[in-house]
Formats: structure tokens, sequence, C-alpha cells
């Protein structure tokens, strides 16, 4: 044999040949479903972004002007300020709230499981539902909440009937929810070693100092998930305010009242659904992402000074 | 406060004040648990509660906690209001389906990216992370034009073909999964002759089984749920699961209160027990499952 030869002997071995094959055929399911499902969507959307697609019609190439639209269109920054509200607001307040049931779960106390079963149950209640109970609860007249603020002289807000008070009636629902954020929390509470601890006490640090110090930058890595997590929520959030939406007067009332429930995402959905809009609809996808991504960049950018890995 | 002499043994007691302090901080943590318990739990109490009452103690103001009677009947109203049966056969038909086109693709995949040694193994795993950051909304428009020009609208096609093309969220799961099996049992399968098809059935998969049912539950959970997928597709009341019928009860009474309510509630709790029932039973499957790997 001559060196070319046995160069090309060398790069694939018969077994090398045989496991190609095996490799590519036990992943051909996910080699077609990326390609049918992500890579050529991707593709398409962001051509259809480009172009007036108003179903059945054929799309028509327009340039930027989706995106210029964006900027005329009224109800473009109330979606962002919706969405951006539910982000800002709400998430700080179930990370605090999630971060104080963990610890309170973490405690040596009798019946812990059944307590923490308690706390990550509404986790599982289905979305509709969700709505359509905390819809019933927080109803200005019959509702249990007003009528127990009643009791303490409170004359109750109208929650999801007022503009003003519809989305946090939003974050107190969500709110109830958090269980997966309970679990994460939990999970690494109880990743904490314990000897950092036992060697602050014995230093002299007090409880505060003690969670400050320890507990909190050690469980960082959790905060800083949801963080990135959170704002692509909050721009996709859909199902229970279609549902509040309907309930608040069928499908012409999508955002009510006031368009103070016009998420981002529902706003989509009608773009693209209802309105058939294809080509405006995609542009909002892509900018969703720009924007989720910038934001989960954002995060991590700032978030290297403060986050903690255990250290091994 | 460095020291280098080995020092004897003692038992530390605090101070006494420091213990009774102790307790009283005891006795007030538990108290916040029970409080902050019964905050999570009292919406669940308000479900059943209204499920099971009269009209006129819906409405009542202000409202009482236990009826009296208990309007059993609320059910009854729940599963005739609306076609209750269809959608939860069909909700049911979408969950089977899309756990088994799960176990089917995701298995296989994982596979090839954690037992076979091939080019593409890094790659598709790379690809598997990237698309999981991937929003929905970006590829929902042009897969729905796709399946509408193929005239799947309307059918369950489009919410059913999918998942036997795998899923990046499981298939990242389960890679991770397989990745702790022991090579030295697959390495003695692959000296005793055995195919990757050989190993992977009977190998691979049996000792898959507590990640594979994470997997099955997780999935059951999400189709149950399903909302945006099936309100796209499907038009056909015929054709609504139980997420899309339970609008049924919303636009036939306008959400107000009366009878209406209380079948609206009694559905909803109907819709919400066969997910409490999976994750009960998961759960203990899973704890199975991380102790048997302990074991290991």
């Amino acid at each position: 044999m001559n060196a070319s030869e046995i160069v090309k002997k060398r790069r694939w071995s018969p077994l090398a040949k045989r496991e190609f094959i095996a490799g590519l055929l036990f992943g051909l399911p996910w080699i077609i479903g990326v390609l049918a499902f992500q890579a050529y969507p991707m593709l398409a959307s962001l051509y259809y972004s480009f172009t007036r697609y108003d179903i059945p019609k054929a799309p028509v190439w327009i340039g930027v002007q989706n995106f210029t639209d964006m900027f005329k269109d009224r109800f473009f920054p109330i979606t962002l300020v919706n969405s951006g509200y539910i982000a800002i607001i709400g998430i700080p307040i179930q990370l605090v709230f999630s971060l104080i049931c963990a610890l309170l779960l973490n405690l040596k106390v009798k019946g812990q499981a059944i307590w923490r079963t308690i706390y990550i149950l509404p986790v599982l209640m289905p979305e509709v539902v969700l709505a359509i109970l905390w819809n019933w609860i927080l109803n200005p007249n019959l509702g249990i909440v007003n009528n127990m603020l009643k009791v303490f002289g409170i004359k109750g807000p109208l929650w999801f009937t007022s503009p003003e008070w519809s989305k946090p009636s939003i974050i107190l629902m969500q709110t109830w929810a958090v269980g997966i954020m309970i679990v994460l929390y939990l999970a690494a509470l109880q990743g904490v070693p314990k000897e950092y601890y036992e060697s602050a006490e014995i230093d002299g640090a007090g409880r505060w100092q003690k969670f400050w110090s320890i507990t909190l930058p050690l469980i960082s890595p959790v905060t800083i998930f949801q963080l990135i997590t959170s704002i692509s929520w909050a721009l996709q959030y859909f199902s229970q305010v279609y549902i509040l939406g309907i309930m608040a007067g069928g499908t012409g009332s999508m955002g009510a009242p006031r368009n103070s429930l016009l998420f981002y995402g529902l706003y989509l959905y009608l773009q693209a659904f209802v309105y058939l809009k294809m080509g405006y609809a995609s542009a909002l996808a892509w900018v969703l992402f720009f924007i989720s991504a910038l934001s989960s960049w954002l995060v991590l950018r700032f978030s290297n000074r403060y986050t903690y890995y255990e250290v091994t | 406060m460095e020291t280098t002499q080995s020092r004897p043994t003692y038992h530390y007691q605090k101070p006494l004040q420091v213990r009774v302090a102790n307790i009283g901080l005891q006795g007030l943590y538990y108290i916040m648990i029970i409080f902050v318990g019964v905050l999570f739990l009292f919406p669940w109490v308000w479900l059943l509660s209204t499920s099971l009452k009269p009209p006129t103690q819906i409405m009542q103001i202000p409202p009482r906690l236990i009826p009296n009677p208990f309007m059993w009947i609320n059910y009854q109203y729940a599963v005739t209001y609306v076609n209750f049966a269809l959608y939860l056969f069909n909700t049911l038909l979408l969950c089977v389906v899309t756990m088994l086109g799960r176990v089917i693709s995701c298995t296989l995949v994982a596979y090839s990216i954690s037992h076979i040694n091939w080019a593409g193994k890094g790659p598709l795993f790379a690809i598997a992370l990237a698309t999981m950051m991937l929003p929905g909304q970006v590829t929902m428009i042009p897969i729905f034009i796709i399946f509408s020009k193929l005239g799947w609208v309307n059918t369950f096609l489009p919410l059913l073909v999918p998942t036997f093309f795998g899923d990046a969220f499981f298939i990242f799961m389960l890679r991770q999964f397989f990745m702790t099996i022991p090579k030295e049992l697959t390495d003695a399968a692959r000296l005793d002759g055995a195919s990757h098809f050989n190993i992977y059935l009977q190998i691979v998969m049996p000792l898959a089984t507590p990640a594979l049912a994470t997997m099955l539950a997780f999935t059951f959970i999400g189709t149950f749920n399903a909302f945006q997928g099936p309100l796209i597709y499907l038009k056909d009341r015929n054709l609504w699961p139980l997420s899309l019928g339970m609008q049924g009860y919303l636009m036939r009474y306008g959400g107000g209160g009366g009878t209406a309510l209380g079948a609206m509630m009694a559905a909803s709790v109907l819709y919400t027990l066969p997910m409490i029932l999976v994750f009960f039973i998961a759960q203990k499957r899973f704890i199975q499952g991380i102790v048997t790997t302990g074991f290991k």
C-alpha cells in the first residue's frame, strides 16, 4: 500500500463507519425534528417578518415595514409595559416569597413532608382552572377575599375587573403557584454544606449574618436561573389571560379591562390567529426572541459579580 | 481562632436564655409554616366548597365556608352541561399518544447521544441545548402554515406527530441519565455480539425506568394541561380536549353565578384530580428511583 491509502484507511475505520450509521439511525427522529420543527421554521419566520402575509394571500415582501409599524402601533408599547410589569414587579415578589417558603420548609418540624406537598400542590392546577378559580376568589362582590377584607373594614379593590388592579391580581394568582421555585430553592438550600454555617457560628456570626453572607450567595445560581427564564415567561404568558379575556366578555374582550392585561404573548396570538397578519406576528415573535436573549445576557453579565458557585 | 493542638471534645451547652429564645423561635416558625400553609390550602378548600354549593349559597353575602346541603348534583351538571366525556376522551387520547411518541423518540435519540461513538454525538447534544432557549412563538407561525398547507388543521395530527420527533428537554434529561449506566455493562454486551439495538432495548431501557417514569409523568401533566396548541389547531368542538372544553361553561352562561358556577367549579375539580393523582403516583416512583440508583 502507498502512503495515501494508509492515511485513508486510518480516517474512517469500519467500526467508525458502523458507529456513524448507527448513531445516525438512532438520532434520526431528532435530526428530522430539528430540521422540520426548528431550523426551517426559524428561517421561515424570519422571512415572514419582512413580508405582509395576510392569509390566505401569498406573502409580499415589504422590508422592515413590520418593524417600523411596531413603533406606530398604539398597542405595542402597552404590551411591553404589561409584560414588563409582570417581569419587574412580579418576579422579585415570587422569588422572595418562594425563598421564604423554602426556608420554612427546610426547618426541622413535624409533618414537614405534608407541608411540602401543600406548598407545591398549586403547581398541579391546570392553567385554565387557575384563572377560573382566582377570577372567582377575587370577584369584587361575591369573592371570598373582598368579603374577608370587609370583616376588617377594608373595601376590597375590583381586582381583575379594574385596570389598576388586574396585573397585581395576576401576580397574586401566580405567586400562589410558585411551587417549582420553592422546590428549586429547597434543593439549593439543602446543598449548602453545614460546615459553612458551623464555622460561621464559631466566629460569632448571628442568624441574619449567616443568611446574608452564606445562604444567599450560595443559592444565587437558582435566582439567576429564575431571572433569566422570567422575562421570556412574562413575554409569552398566554393561557390565563386568554381565559380571563373570555370570562370578561368573550373573544372580543381580550386584554380587558382597558388593555391592562394585553400581554405580549396574547397580542402575538391575536395578530397571528385572529387578525391573520402572519407577517406582523412573525416580526413580533422575533422581537420577543431578541428581548429574551438580550435580557438573559444582561442578567448573566451583571450576575457574574454576585454569583458564588460552590468551591469544592 | 486557630489551634494546632487537639482539643478534648465536650458538649457545648448554649446559655439558658439562648435555649429559651430558640424554643420561642421554633414556635414562631411553626406558626409561620401553618399560616403560609393555610394560605396555600385555602383556594383549594374554596374550590371544593363552591363546587358543592347550591346557587343561593354561592351568591350569598357574606359567603359561607361549608355548604349545607352538599349539592353533589353539581358534579352531575359538570359532566352534562358540556360534553365532558368526549373532552376527557380527547385529552386522554392526546396524552397517551404523546407519551408514546416521547418514549420512542427521546430514548432513541438519547441513546445515540450517550452510547454511540459517532461524529454527530456532540453537535446533536449542543443543538438540543440550544433549542431549549428558543421561544415557541418564533417557530409557532411557520409550523402552523406548514400544517395548514398539509390540510392537518382541525385534526390531532399537528399536536401528535411532532412528539415522535424528539423533545430537547427530555432528550437532555434522558441523556444525562443514560450516561450513568456503567460502561462495563454495555461493553460486555458488545463483546457478546449484541447490536446497538439489543443494548438499547435489553439493557439501557430497563435500567432507565425511573427516568422514563419522570418523563411520562411530566408529559402527562403537560399534555393534560395544554391550552395554546389545541386552541390553535382544533376548531371543531368535538376535537376539544378538556382544557378547551372548560370554555364551554363560560360561553354558555357568561361566567355569572348560579348553577353554572357550581357546575363549573365541580368540573374544575374533576379536571384537576388526574393531575394530583399522577403527582402522588409519580412521587413514589421518583423516590424509588433515587433510592435504587443510590444503592447502586
